[in-house]
């Protein structure tokens, strides 16, 4: 194809690529929720400097030597990594259509992320029953909002793996929901992400402190 | 009821109270016109239920337009007020009353007007541009909007009930923290933004996601056209800067709701930190809003001119400099904060850096207009008056790029008059070319032009009466957001920009009588061809106002400025052989009852009505819920209807 | 979209998505047992002080980092192909940002603290 005169200087072969025509919808739709997921990093990444500049800032108050337990952490981190590993292998064998599989390993997922959340909730329930609540002092208000985002996530992600499980169970393996299971094993592989900076920076950082 | 009473209502407050019952008694006529023509129906399932790109383009544009008249009305009230309260007299509006105004003015004008403006037009234009049927996920497209017109709605509310900030736009603490504004006007604000910027959030990632992985067979990325490229920065601009707007909104929210301490006086806050990430933000948001405007003028340029735009691969590369380079130079907007030489010098010249692709594209349109046949329609005055008037404005930007000058001009009037000059010189321009230029395309009938033209010569004059006083009085020494002042010495620039803002208010009244004088008379305007202006790119291929499905077929693009391309080549205007069936999704409540909901919960957050946030909440997650169990419902149009459609409507375009 | 032209591309991959699905499983435990390790290394050099004092953050950071690779390879079976190259050029573009905010605003903050009247004197100039 002869180029035009709109075309002078940007050969042919450079000003055609990317020109298959549109992406599937799969592809699409799960391109769409990776840069979801790229803003949500975004946000936490803005909580994770206020987070860093406000650390130190204990106004007297508890600091995070005394407060945090790391084998708590350490737990928590684990039934995390674990509950990636269900949920990649889950989310593999729904495209295999194998669906007891599926739902062991997401009820897996669900139950290590329950254990998650409630290791999280007595945390701060502790922490709050001492007197170190968000309102205490600069340093808590950015931990309890940054790791309570990551647990907000963590609980709607585990509404949506409910929810998920449900859909499947009523309508079946079908295009759609296949979608969205594709873009909840990236939702919840990101939170695990989010978390190996949570637990480096916040707590085994904070434990030396 | 929280914190919610009748004392709520501004009974003691004339000004308000006349505002309130104005808007009203509108909305209240509105509604009834309605009802009696018996519209709802139609309304219903036309608009508020649309999924379709092209509608929920118009709803933003017309959301703008809107708000337009609420920000100018402020604007005129504050202009007013400085021309009279000069050495003792009060003037006629009171500090607690002006504070709010100039508040809401610029929340208004940023959130409500400027950036619904530029994603209405981009919402419109790309899909069409790239030659598809619509944006990647046209239900959550609704969505975004309606949230958007959420914001919108709740700041006007608290025209009504309660007050508004008093802090400016941007609600720096410590003023905004409860201690110094226990009222529910920071509340309105901060809520308001955090549903507002879920919906543009959500804008920005449908579009970068059509621009990246939904273009026509054939057109790769170096055969889009330059809106698309704009539209593209800005979006992953959107994508990136504005969770940090909710992240900082959100521990503002924290303190004043949960007594946190990220930005208080006491406990170990720090008010600087909100300084930074607000405007680490904030100066990606002036970018938002100006890149699509630069993809307008290109357009426009490149049409009004019969040749291709000048220099494709510089502006490309200029567009995703200044997408990049934008997030490297945020601190110029506290250099007298205090973070010293070295910081301050970086960012000082990182943003003289940024005016480098800026320059670049200025020249690229200036190389287009030179040797070609230009035509004066509305669209181009808009851009050679942008192109004046936006470079002044930079330069006075650049020239406060430099810290000790900055120093000297930070928070005077001489900031307040740049950046007037390039938002209004760039971004409105933008928006009003855009508008004119799109028109027919939108609405199958062009706009009158002699009505077009005065609004652009009332603009253009009154734009330069009414700011260009305010740079000599930011160097005179005037500081920023005065409800009066003891220099008598200043009143004279102050009335002369008084007039200027009369002669914009002359502008803006232009604008309704061009849409009022086009409508009454759009039987023998009307665009019969799809192709009013002699286009280049792909929108102009269409019917005027476009099918719903954009393109029967989708078309084989082989080269920049693909329809100019096939006007050339004889390819235009030749129909498809055969017509397959397409799907489409059919419309959605799902936007509009969101939107119901997240009013609710706004307001009874920022009223404390606790038990009515948890209803809101509640009803907001059913809603999503109950959509997402039920499979997506689509329309099919058969093969057959596509081809009746063709032959009955087909454009006639004659090969060039 | 519903309606696309071409329904599969050897060129384009969803993120998470994976070309062939053999060796998929591997993939995943091989990558749970790196994260393991890592993980470990992390609570070590926190805790067992065997590291150079002011080394130990940049040493979490590095395990972080690889910690985080691990699980954008392995789990979500990112990797260089050009199937690939629009989801790491959009994590490039999202890791420049993080970058840029994080950075800037450490360096910023850390130089206003730094021009702060000491919290002492402060106190003082309040009586």
């Amino acid at each position: 194809m002869s180029a035009s005169a709109s075309e002078i200087g940007v050969p042919t072969a450079i000003a055609a690529f990317g020109g298959d025509g549109p992406a599937p919808v799969r592809i699409v739709v799960g391109y769409g929720f990776w840069i979801f997921l790229l803003s949500d990093i975004i946000m936490f990444s803005a909580l994770f400097a206020a987070y860093a500049v406000l650390s130190g800032q204990t106004d007297g108050g508890p600091t995070p030597h005394s407060l945090f337990e790391l084998k708590h952490v350490a737990i928590e981190t684990l039934c995390l990594l674990f509950s990636s590993y269900t949920c990649g292998l889950g989310s593999l064998f729904i495209e295999r259509r194998r669906l007891k599989l599926f739902f062991i390993l997401f009820a897996a997922t669900f139950a290590l992320g329950a254990i998650f959340l409630s290791l999280e909730f007595s945390e701060f329930a502790g922490m709050l029953a001492q007197g170190a609540g968000p309102s205490r002092s600069a340093f808590l208000s950015s931990f309890f909002s940054l790791v309570g985002l990551h647990g907000a996530h963590v609980t709607v992600g585990l509404l949506w793996l409910a929810f998920m499980m449900a859909q499947v169970a009523a309508q079946g393996p079908r295009e759609y929901v296949l979608r969205r299971i594709l873009c909840f094993s990236l939702f919840w592989h990101a939170l695990d992400i989010i978390w190996v900076a949570v637990m480096s920076l916040v707590y085994l950082m904070g434990a030396r402190i | 009821m929280g914190k919610l009473t009748w004392a709520a209502i501004p009974l003691d407050n004339p000004i308000q109270m006349g505002a309130s019952v104005f808007v009203m008694v509108f909305i209240g006529s509105v509604l009834a016109i309605v009802t009696f023509k018996g519209w709802w129906k139609y309304l219903w399932s036309e608009w508020l239920t649309t999924t379709d790109h092209k509608r929920v383009g118009v709803m933003y544009v017309l959301l703008a337009l809107l708000m337009l008249l609420r920000g100018f009305v402020d604007a005129i009230m504050m202009r007013s007020q400085l021309a009279i309260a000069a050495g003792s007299a009060p003037g006629y509006l009171p500090p607690e009353h002006y504070d709010q105004i100039f508040s809401a003015h610029g929340t208004i004008m940023i959130f409500f007007m400027a950036m619904p403006f530029m994603v209405g037009l981009m919402n419109f234009v790309v899909p069409l541009q790239l030659g598809v049927r619509d944006v990647a996920f046209p239900v959550l497209n609704a969505v975004s909007f309606w949230l958007t017109a959420t914001g919108a709605l709740l700041v006007n509310v608290s025209l009504v009930i309660g007050e508004f900030a008093r802090t400016g736009w941007l609600a720096y603490p410590p003023l905004s923290e409860l201690q110094f504004s226990p009222g529910v006007g920071v509340d309105y604000y901060l809520w308001s933004l955090q549903i507002a910027g879920v919906g543009t959030l959500l804008s920005g990632i449908n579009l970068v996601t059509t621009i990246l992985k939904l273009r026509a067979p054939g057109m790769g990325y170096m055969r889009m056209p330059v809106f698309c490229w704009t539209a593209l920065a800005s979006n992953l601009l959107i994508v990136a800067a504005f969770p940090i707007l909710t992240a900082t909104l959100g521990m503002l929210l924290l303190d004043r709701y949960i007594g946190a301490h990220f930005f208080t006086n006491d406990g170990g806050g720090n008010a600087m930190l909100y300084f930074n990430l607000i405007w680490a933000w904030g100066h990606p948001e002036v970018y938002i809003l100006i890149l699509p405007a630069f993809g307008v003028f290109s357009e426009v340029i490149a049409t009004f001119t019969g040749k291709a735009l000048f220099g494709y691969r510089s502006m490309v590369m200029a567009t995703m400099a200044i997408c990049i380079l934008s997030f490297m130079v945020w601190l110029h907007h506290f250099f007298t904060m205090g973070a010293g030489a070295n910081v301050n010098a970086f960012f000082g010249i990182m943003t003289m850096i940024i005016a480098i692709p800026t320059g670049v594209k200025v020249f690229n349109w200036l190389f287009t207009l030179y040797g070609g046949r230009v035509r004066f329609e509305v669209p181009v005055l808009w851009a050679i008056g942008f192109m004046v008037t936006f470079v002044i404005g930079g330069l006075t930007g650049v020239l406060m790029a430099v810290p000790p000058a900055d120093f000297v001009l930070h928070n005077s009037v001489f900031l307040v008059a740049h950046f007037h000059n390039v938002i209004i010189g760039g971004v409105l321009f933008g928006a009003m070319a855009g508008y004119n230029y799109w028109f027919p395309k939108v609405f199958g009938f062009t706009l009158d032009k002699r009505l077009g033209q005065l609004s652009f010569w009332c603009w253009l004059i009154g734009f330069y009466v009414a700011f260009m006083p305010l740079y000599v009085l930011g160097l005179f020494g005037m500081t920023r957001r005065m409800q009066h002042y003891a220099n008598t010495e200043w009143q004279p620039y102050l009335i002369v920009a008084e007039a200027g803002a009369i002669l914009i208010l002359c502008g803006i009244l232009a604008t309704i009588a061009q849409l009022v004088v086009s409508i009454r008379s759009r039987a023998r305007r009307r665009d019969l061809t799809g192709d009013p202006w002699d286009g280049r790119t792909l929108e102009w291929s269409t019917t005027s106002p476009p099918p719903r499905y954009n393109f029967a077929v989708m078309p084989r693009v082989e080269s920049q400025d693909a329809f100019a391309h096939m006007k050339e080549t004889g390819t235009a205007g030749v129909l498809p052989e055969k017509y397959e069936s397409i799907e489409l999704p059919g419309n959605s409540p799902n936007g509009f009852v969101t939107a119901f909901f997240a009013v609710i919960t706004g307001f009874a957050l920022i009223w404390h009505i606790w038990w009515m946030a948890i209803l809101g909440i509640l009803c907001a997650l059913l809603t999503l819920l109950a959509f997402g169990w039920i499979e997506r419902i689509n329309v099919e149009i058969s093969g057959e209807e596509l081809a009746r459609d063709a032959r009955a409507r087909m454009p006639k375009v004659e090969p060039v | 979209m519903i309606d696309s032209v071409r329904h599969s591309s050897a060129e384009d991959l969803a993120p998470g998505d994976r070309q062939s699905h053999s060796a998929s499983i591997a993939a995943y435990t091989v990558g749970l047992g790196f994260a393991l390790l890592l993980t470990a290394a992390s609570f070590i050099v926190s805790q067992a002080h065997l590291l150079w004092e002011p080394g130990v953050a940049v040493g979490l950071a590095v395990l972080a980092i690889a910690q985080m690779g691990v699980h954008l390879v392995f789990f979500l079976h990112l990797n260089s192909g050009p199937d690939n190259t629009n989801n790491v050029l959009a994590l490039a573009f999202g890791i420049l940002i993080v970058t840029l905010v994080v950075s800037g605003s450490l360096w910023i903050m850390a130089n206003l603290n730094g021009n702060m009247i000491p919290h002492s004197v402060l106190m003082e100039m309040q009586r």
